[in-house]
C-alpha cells in the first residue's frame, strides 16, 4: 500500500466536495481516477498534494499517518504531480528546466555538462528522445509534458499523479505518452491517471476508481469491468447512443464557400458548407483547422482568397463583423478564448447581443435575465442560478453556456473548435444533440475535432487538412480512420 | 454537480461584507480618528471644504477608474488638467474669448488627447503605461510653450462661480463631482459600454472573440479619461483664478492611489465607482486631517506613498487569493 486515503471529506462554502471518501493505491499500480466534470477528482488530487487541507479524514502515506499535507511535506514524501497546465519555463533549456533551483554546481557556476548528462540519464531510462539542451518553449506539448514527467522524476517521485495528460496531446503524442507511463510502472513508481478518454484507461490502468457527485462509486479490477458497466457508474444512468441520430436531409443549397484562402498556416483552402450540414475538419495538431476558423470568423487575417456566404461575398477584418453575418466561434481554449471567467452566467450569454437588448446604451435586464434564462432551460445548464460566476462551473457547462451565447445570436454557421475537450461523457452527448437540433433547424456546423470517433460520428462530409491545404474529403459512407489518418498524414 | 449544502461559514460572510465595503469601514475609522484627535475637523464647514478639496481629485478618478477596469494606466491626466487650465485661461485673457467657448475648445482638446492615447495604444499596441507618460511630458511641454511657465490671471468675473459659487450650502465642484461620479456609475453598471470595459479589462481576446470592438472601447475609455481630466483642469482654473503651469503637478498619482484604494484592480477587470469615491474621501480626509494636526508637508508626502503601497500590496494580495 502506498497511499491510503481514509474518510476524507472537504467542503467548500455551499457544496460537499469530497463526502466521506476512502481510497487505497497500491504500490506500483496504475490507478485510474475517473469521473464526470465536478465529481471531486481535483479536490482529491489537491488533497495528495498538500494544495489543501481536508475537513475531516486522515492520509496515510507509506504507514505515515497525517490530517493535511502541505505541497513540501508531500514532496518529501514522494508525490509527484503533472499538472495540465505546465511549471514549464520556455526560454531555458530542457536540463534547465528539470534542475530548477537544483541544479548541480561546480563552485559558483553552473554544471551545465552534469545537468545535461543526468537529463539525458532519465530520457535514456523511458527512452524519451528530447535533447536536453533544446529549448521548452521549442518543443511541441506532448515533448513539454515529457519534460515535466522527466522533472518529477528527477525529485526522486514514488507516486506521480497525472491530471488528463493526454487531453492537449495528438494521438502519435498519446502513444509515446502511454509507452512512458508503462516504463514508469515498471520501474516501480505508482500512477494515479485521471482521464476522460476511457481506451486509455482500458489499456493503461490496473485498477479504477469512480467518483460522482464528491462521492465514491467504486473501485473496481479494470479485467473485470468493460466501458458500459464504467460509464453507468460514472453518470449513474444509462446514456443513450454516443452520437445521436440525425432524421434530416442536408439540404442541396450551399451556405459558404471558401475558395482559394490563405492566411497563417492556410494555403489555398477551397471548400463549401451546405445548409444544415455538419462538415467536419478533420487533421493533426498544426495542420491549420483552427487558423481556417479564425480566417472565417474574422480574427486572423486572410492574405488571399474569397469567402461567400449566401453567394454574397463577405469580408470580415474583425469577429464583430462576423458575427453580424450570422457566424459563430465556439473556440477551442474555452477558459483563455471563451469564457470571460469573471462574468456571471448570463452576463456571459448576453454579451454579444448587448447592443441588440440595449435602448439609449442601457441594457434591458428583463431581457437579458429572459434570454438567458430561456437557454439554461433549453440546453439544461446546471448551476444554482444565473448569478453564479463561470469560473464556478464545470467543463461541460462552461461550454453550455459558450454555445448559449452563440445561440443568442441567431447564427447560420457554427464553428465548433474541439468541442468536447476535457468534457465528461453525459455533457459530450448533450452538445452532440444540441449541433444535431442546430442543423435540423436548417444551420450549418463547420466541426473541428481531433478525436476520430467524434468527427466521424457527428459529420456529414469530412474534410481534411494537412500543413494548411486540403488533402482529402470524404463523404460519410467513406468514413474510416485510415482514410482520415491518410490524408491527415498525406502520404 | 456537487451537492448543495446549507454550510456557509460565517467568516466567509463577513469578509465578503468587509471586501464589499471595507473601504468606507476605514473611511469611518478615520473619520473617527481625526475627530477626536482635532477639535475643529468636525463641523460642516470643515467638512464641505474637505469635499470641496477633492472634487477636482474625484472629477479624475473616474476617467481613471475605467482606464485601470481596461488594465491600463493615464499617467498623462495631471498634464492634461495643466494644459487645460491654461489653454483656457490663454484662450478667454490673450485671445479675449467669451468663457463659454473658452471652456468648450479646451475640454474638447482634452477629449482629443486622450482620444490620441487610446487610438496609439489600440492601433500600434504600445504598453499604456508608455505612451500616456510619452504624453505627459508632451503635454507639459506644450502647456509651457503656450504661457512661457507665467501664470495668466484676469478672467471675466463670471467663471469664477464654477469652482467658487455655491448651490445653497454645497460648493459648485463637489455637485460636479456628485453629477461625474453619478454618470460613471451608470455607464458602468447600466451600459452595455461599462459591461465592455469589465469584459476588456478581465480578458481581452474572449472580449474580441464575444464580438465586442476592443478598439473603440479603448478609444472611448481613454477619450473619457481625457475629458474627465480636462473638466478638472476647468473647476481648478475657476478656483484658483489663475492658468498655472504647476495646476496638475502629480495629480495622477493622487488619482491612482485613490482608485486603488477603492479597490479598483491595476490589473485590470474589478471595480466600483461609489467605492472609488471612498478611495477619494479617504485621501481628502487624511489631507485635510493631517494638516489641522499640524503634520508637515513631507510627512504628509511620505504618508501619502505609504498609503499607495499599502492600497496596492492588498490588492495584490486579494489577487494571489483568488487564483
Amino acid at each position: 500500500m502506498f497511499l491510503q486515503l481514509k474518510n476524507i471529506t472537504k467542503r467548500y462554502p455551499g457544496v460537499v466536495a469530497l463526502d466521506d471518501v476512502s481510497l487505497d493505491i497500491i504500490e506500483g499500480e496504475v490507478h485510474a481516477l475517473v469521473g464526470e466534470n465536478g465529481a471531486g477528482k481535483s479536490t482529491l488530487i489537491k488533497t495528495c498534494t498538500g494544495a489543501i487541507s481536508p475537513d475531516e479524514g486522515t492520509i496515510v502515506i507509506q504507514g505515515q499517518e497525517f490530517s493535511a499535507l502541505t505541497p513540501k511535506l508531500s514532496e518529501s514524501v514522494g508525490v509527484g504531480v503533472i499538472y495540465q497546465e505546465f511549471n514549464l519555463v520556455d526560454e531555458l533549456s530542457v536540463a534547465e528546466n528539470i534542475f530548477l533551483g537544483r541544479a548541480p554546481r561546480k563552485g559558483l557556476v553552473i554544471d551545465r555538462k552534469k545537468m545535461e548528462s543526468e537529463a539525458a540519464k532519465i530520457f535514456q531510462q523511458f527512452d524519451i528522445k528530447i535533447d536536453p539542451a533544446e529549448l521548452v518553449g521549442n518543443l511541441t506539448v506532448g515533448y513539454q509534458q515529457l519534460v515535466e514527467i522527466a522533472k518529477a522524476i528527477s525529485q526522486k517521485a514514488k507516486m506521480l499523479i497525472m491530471d488528463e495528460p493526454s487531453a492537449p496531446l495528438t494521438q502519435t503524442e498519446a502513444k509515446a505518452l502511454h509507452l512512458v507511463v508503462e516504463k514508469l510502472r515498471d520501474s516501480g513508481v505508482t500512477i494515479v491517471y485521471i482521464s476522460h478518454r476511457m481506451d486509455e484507461i482500458f489499456k493503461l490502468s490496473d485498477r479504477i476508481t469512480v467518483l460522482r457527485d464528491g462521492q465514491k462509486v467504486k473501485t473496481i479490477k479494470t479485467a473485470e469491468t468493460n466501458l458500459d458497466e464504467l460509464v453507468k457508474l460514472m453518470v449513474g444512468r444509462e446514456l443513450k447512443e454516443t452520437y445521436p441520430q440525425r432524421n434530416h436531409q442536408v439540404s442541396d443549397e450551399v451556405l459558404l464557400t471558401v475558395e482559394n484562402v490563405s492566411g497563417t498556416i492556410v494555403d489555398d483552402v477551397s471548400l463549401q458548407i451546405k445548409k444544415g450540414e455538419v462538415l467536419g475538419l478533420a487533421g493533426l495538431i498544426g495542420s491549420g483547422r483552427t487558423e481556417l476558423a479564425e480566417i472565417l470568423f474574422g480574427y486572423k487575417p486572410k492574405t488571399s482568397g474569397r469567402i461567400t456566404l449566401e453567394g454574397k461575398e463577405i469580408e470580415s477584418k474583425t469577429p464583430k463583423q462576423a458575427i453580424a453575418k450570422g457566424i459563430a466561434l465556439v473556440p477551442e481554449d474555452r477558459k483563455k478564448l471563451g469564457a470571460l471567467l469573471e462574468f456571471d452566467i448570463k452576463e456571459n450569454i448576453s454579451v454579444s447581443v448587448l447592443e441588440r437588448i440595449s435602448k439609449f446604451f442601457t441594457v434591458n435586464r428583463t431581457t437579458e435575465v429572459d434570454i438567458a434564462e430561456g437557454y439554461r432551460k433549453a440546453i439544461r445548464i446546471k448551476a444554482p442560478n444565473l448569478e453564479e460566476k463561470i469560473k464556478n462551473l464545470s467543463g461541460g457547462n462552461q461550454q453550455k453556456v459558450i454555445i448559449a451565447k452563440w445561440l443568442a445570436t441567431e447564427p447560420t454557421l457554427v464553428i465548433f473548435d474541439e468541442p468536447t475537450r476535457g468534457i465528461d461523457v453525459g455533457a459530450k452527448s448533450e452538445i452532440y444533440e444540441l449541433v444535431n437540433s442546430l442543423v435540423e433547424s436548417g444551420k450549418s456546423v463547420l466541426m473541428i475535432s481531433s478525436e476520430m470517433e467524434e468527427v466521424m460520428g457527428m459529420s456529414d462530409r469530412i474534410v481534411v487538412l494537412h500543413e494548411g491545404r486540403v488533402t482529402g474529403e470524404l463523404a460519410r459512407k467513406d468514413f474510416s480512420q485510415e482514410a482520415i489518418m491518410g490524408f491527415a498524414s498525406h502520404n | 454537480m456537487n451537492k448543495i449544502t446549507t454550510f456557509k461559514g460565517a467568516g466567509n460572510g463577513f469578509s465578503a461584507f468587509a471586501k464589499q465595503f471595507g473601504i468606507y469601514l476605514v473611511l469611518l475609522a478615520l473619520l473617527i480618528f481625526f475627530s477626536i484627535a482635532s477639535e475643529n475637523f468636525l463641523n460642516s464647514h470643515n467638512l464641505l471644504n474637505v469635499a470641496r478639496q477633492v472634487s477636482m481629485l474625484g472629477i479624475v478618478a473616474v476617467g481613471f477608474a475605467f482606464v485601470l477596469l481596461l488594465g491600463g494606466i493615464d499617467l498623462s491626466v495631471g498634464s492634461v488638467v495643466t494644459l487645460v487650465n491654461i489653454v483656457c485661461a490663454w484662450l478667454m485673457v490673450n485671445a479675449g474669448w467669451h468663457p463659454v467657448f473658452a471652456v468648450v475648445v479646451a475640454l474638447a482638446l482634452s477629449a482629443a488627447i486622450g482620444f490620441m492615447n487610446g487610438w496609439i495604444i489600440a492601433n500600434i499596441q504600445m504598453p499604456p503605461i508608455i505612451v500616456t507618460l510619452a504624453m505627459l511630458i508632451i503635454i507639459e511641454g506644450v502647456a509651457y510653450l503656450i504661457c512661457d511657465g507665467l501664470p495668466i490671471y484676469g478672467f471675466p468675473e463670471s467663471f469664477a462661480v464654477i469652482g467658487q459659487g455655491y448651490v445653497g450650502p454645497i460648493p459648485i465642484p463637489v455637485i460636479i463631482m456628485a453629477i461625474v461620479m453619478a454618470l460613471g456609475g451608470f455607464i458602468l453598471s447600466k451600459t452595455f459600454f461599462g459591461r465592455y470595459f469589465y469584459a476588456v479589462g478581465g480578458n481581452e481576446e474572449a472580449a474580441k472573440l464575444s464580438g465586442i470592438d476592443v478598439n473603440r472601447v479603448k478609444y472611448l475609455v481613454y477619450t473619457l479619461s481625457g475629458f474627465f481630466a480636462g473638466v478638472a483642469g476647468i473647476v481648478i482654473l475657476s478656483r484658483t483664478n489663475s492658468g498655472q503651469v504647476l495646476s496638475g503637478k502629480g495629480f495622477e498619482f493622487d488619482v491612482l492611489t485613490a482608485c486603488v484604494l477603492g479597490g479598483v484592480s491595476v490589473s485590470g477587470g474589478f471595480g466600483k465607482i461609489s467605492n472609488v469615491l471612498a478611495g477619494v474621501l479617504i485621501l481628502g480626509v487624511l489631507s485635510n486631517g493631517l494638516v489641522l494636526l499640524d503634520v508637515s508637508q513631507f510627512v504628509q508626502m511620505v504618508i501619502k506613498g505609504v498609503v499607495l503601497l499599502v492600497a496596492v500590496a492588498l490588492d495584490s494580495l486579494q489577487h494571489r487569493k483568488a487564483s
